[in-house]
């Protein structure tokens, strides 16, 4: 980075924010809409300040209507617009599902291009808040496996404007996926005004010999901690920030399995069905003769997300990781 | 507007305004309805408390909506059904929740969800309206069961913005089942008021599209709500299909204890309208009438208040949950993948 790029201290919350707020005046086209996030600036403060500055036709408070304004956002993006959508909570996405899975995802194969769906759909997700139930969901995988969808999740300030304005750019609909527990847990320099974090990329956030740690999202602060602890038992983790679901960065991932050899799978989605079982899948394609253990998953159970006075069960622990790490480095 | 009026018994200053329901108006139903009143308020207040001192988890408070949720509750028979969403405790510990389950409901506690043996409430709607076709199919199975039994399903102003509103209506009006669809317009979804979540000037009106009964009635008027509701489920009872009611109300506080109202609401507003609050209401009417009896009342207010100290008491000496619920409860019998990750957490529990 360049001394004259000025940067702030933010968090991942104020990230996204400045991240709207970059592209809401760089491009006339972009417009943000959803429940609450104009006049009260979101219920996480996320859209804190752009209807002042950008007014009510670009920043909309909508009817209380997912499938409603997510179906219109896509009319919009296809007459030449580029909608952002806030999904409340992603536990709230599913009246829209059907407008993401039968219209989004496919307008631009089934119309062999004509049409296209530049839209991009914001969510807070995940557990570990306290928050009711219904708010702690983390069906990323409905959506990964949803052909025509990318899936962005970022776990830190810095990659959560840079992945936000490459998803607002972006020719294809994203969702983009920002974990609750992350919005206000640190502070990072985060550059002002428009750069881009390139979409499928992910990132190695650590770098070890013995073992190849994947997570996003929430989990990545928890696998980076078992990281450390691991490395005081002589266990050196490579660690990868997925970032980006769909498509997976086969390049960075392939690299660090072949060298490493062994590989955990952080994932506080619910087993069966999930993201892991895709790394699992590339894994098995690509380093197959590399591999020294199977693949260890720590994973959230193929239950519903408990009510909060038992979601610190449900959730991957830095001692659930710790464990699996040991399991794959002695196996 | 002029075809849906709002509905008023007694005024704000505690006149009746129909007359022919001054004979209805009996000490002892004026007395149970001040009783239930001053029971939910009470418990409400005691819910925000115990969510400040960290007693409890996020909270939705009711007060000021006390008038519908009561009114409405009380209008309902023993064996008839109850959806409510995350703010209707009012309605369903009047209807025979125990206030304990609702507490443990708010400390993030599945049993929660649980009601009392025989009482057919669900648990409450999360998701905005979603519960409303499912009143309406409980009703189709009562209709074809042939029993007399209703349904009521709550949801607020916001969740009429909902396809499952408009598809919970229309299915109920294609089948014609036994279901009250009770709405309670608070006038604002968060921070969205009702003028921003539609056009249309009622929400009443909507049931001229779905050709069943729409009705609006003062929603702090605890006898309107009462006898409004009544008539609607006597209908349901009579063959006669579903209705909407419209109940015009207003809560005072925020929409959670997450939330800060400030930001788009005038607060201003709240304190004017505490000069139409339903309990008020029923005090005015019980002087006017010459009811009012200083003894009695603080009787009633002693015994609701040991009551939900009781309750309050009994949610913290609770057993502890047990983690084991999470894996037990998903199926009948479990799947293998739910046996073998139960198996292998609680191995790994028990070393850690
Ligand atoms: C499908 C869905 N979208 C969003 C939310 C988040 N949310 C919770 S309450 C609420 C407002 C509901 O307003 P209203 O229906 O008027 O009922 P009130 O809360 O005023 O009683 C919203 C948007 C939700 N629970 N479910």
């Amino acid at each position: 980075m360049t001394t004259t790029v000025k940067t702030n201290t933010l968090t991942l919350v104020r990230a996204v924010t400045d991240a709207l707020r970059t592209m809401l005046r760089e491009r006339e086209d972009v417009l943000v809409l959803g429940e609450d996030v104009g006049k009260n600036g979101g219920v996480f403060r996320a859209t804190d300040g752009l209807q002042a500055e950008f007014g009510e036709d670009r920043v909309i408070d909508t009817p209380l209507s997912e499938a409603g304004f997510t179906g219109a956002a896509i009319g919009m993006a296809v007459n030449g617009l580029r909608p952002v959508v806030e999904i409340q909570f992603l536990g709230f996405i599913y009246p829209a599902y059907e407008q993401i899975m039968t219209h989004a995802a496919r307008i631009r194969s089934r119309t062999l291009g004509r049409f296209t769906v530049p839209m991009v759909i914001r969510a807070p997700y995940g557990a570990g808040v306290r928050a009711p139930e219904i708010h702690s969901d983390s069906t990323e995988a409905l959506f990964t496996h949803m052909p025509g969808m990318k899936v962005v999740c970022p776990s830190t300030p810095y990659d959560a404007k840079g992945l936000l304005i490459a998803a607002i750019e972006d020719p294809d609909p994203v969702l983009f996926l920002e974990p609750m527990r992350c919005y206000r847990s640190f502070r990072e320099e985060v550059p002002e005004g428009k750069y881009t974090i390139e979409i499928g990329k992910g990132k190695r956030i650590r770098e070890g010999e013995d073992v190849t740690v994947i997570a996003w999202g929430a989990m990545v602060p928890i696998a980076m901690k078992a990281a450390e602890e691991a490395a005081k038992k002589g266990i050196a983790a490579d660690v990868i920030d997925l970032r980006t679901l769909y498509p997976l960065d086969r390049e960075l991932i392939v690299e660090s399995v072949q060298k490493t050899g062994r590989t955990v799978i952080v994932q506080e989605a619910h087993a069966t069905g999930g993201v892991a079982n895709d790394l699992i899948a590339l894994i098995n394609d690509e380093c197959f003769l590399y591999q020294k253990a199977p693949v260890e998953r720590v994973t959230g159970f193929d239950v519903p997300v408990p009510f909060f006075s038992l979601e610190d069960y449900y959730l991957p622990t830095p001692e659930r990781v710790l464990h699996a790490m040991e399991k794959a480095v002695t196996f | 507007m002029e075809q849906f009026p709002i509905i008023k018994i007694v005024d704000e200053e505690g006149n009746v305004a129909l007359s022919e329901y001054r004979e209805k108006l009996t000490k002892e139903l004026v007395m149970m309805m001040y009783y239930h009143l001053i029971r939910t308020r009470t418990f409400d207040r005691k819910c925000v408390s115990l969510q400040r001192q960290g007693r409890i988890g996020t909270y939705a408070p009711y007060e000021g909506q006390e008038a519908s949720q009561v009114g409405s509750a009380l209008a309902l028979a023993n064996d008839d059904w109850l959806f409510p969403t995350y703010r209707d405790h009012g309605a369903t510990m009047t209807f025979g929740h125990s206030l304990v389950r609702i507490l443990l409901y708010w400390k993030g506690r599945n049993e929660g969800c649980v009601p009392p043996e025989g009482k057919k409430i669900f648990p409450p709607s999360v998701p905005i309206a979603t519960q409303l076709p499912h009143a309406a199919g409980a009703a189709y199975a009562e209709k074809r069961k042939g029993t007399k039994n209703a349904v009521i399903v709550y949801f607020g102003d916001g969740a009429t913005s909902e396809g499952d509103f408009h598809e919970g209506l229309n299915i109920a009006s294609v089948f014609h089942v036994p279901v009250v669809f009770f709405n309670q317009n608070n006038q604002y979804a968060i921070s969205v008021p009702i003028a921003r979540q539609m056009k249309s000037k009622t929400i009443a009106q909507k049931a001229l599209a779905y050709d069943i009964p729409g009705v609006r009635v003062d929603g702090n008027d605890i006898f309107a709500v009462y006898f409004e509701t009544k008539k609607a489920l006597d209908r349901a009872r009579n063959g006669e299909g579903p209705t909407l009611i419209e109940a015009v109300t207003w809560r005072y506080g925020a929409h959670t204890t997450a939330d800060d109202p400030t930001k788009y609401r005038d607060q201003e507003e709240s304190k004017r309208r505490r000069e139409c609050d339903p309990i008020l209401r029923v005090e005015r009417f019980l002087q006017k009438a010459g009811w009012w009896d200083e003894q009695q009342i603080s009787a009633m207010q002693e015994k609701v208040h040991s009551e939900i100290e009781q309750a309050v008491a009994e949610m913290e000496q609770f057993p502890e949950a047990n983690p084991t619920d999470m894996f037990d409860f998903v199926f009948a019998a479990p799947t293998w993948t739910i046996e073998q990750q139960k198996q292998m957490y609680t191995t790994w529990r028990e070393q850690a």
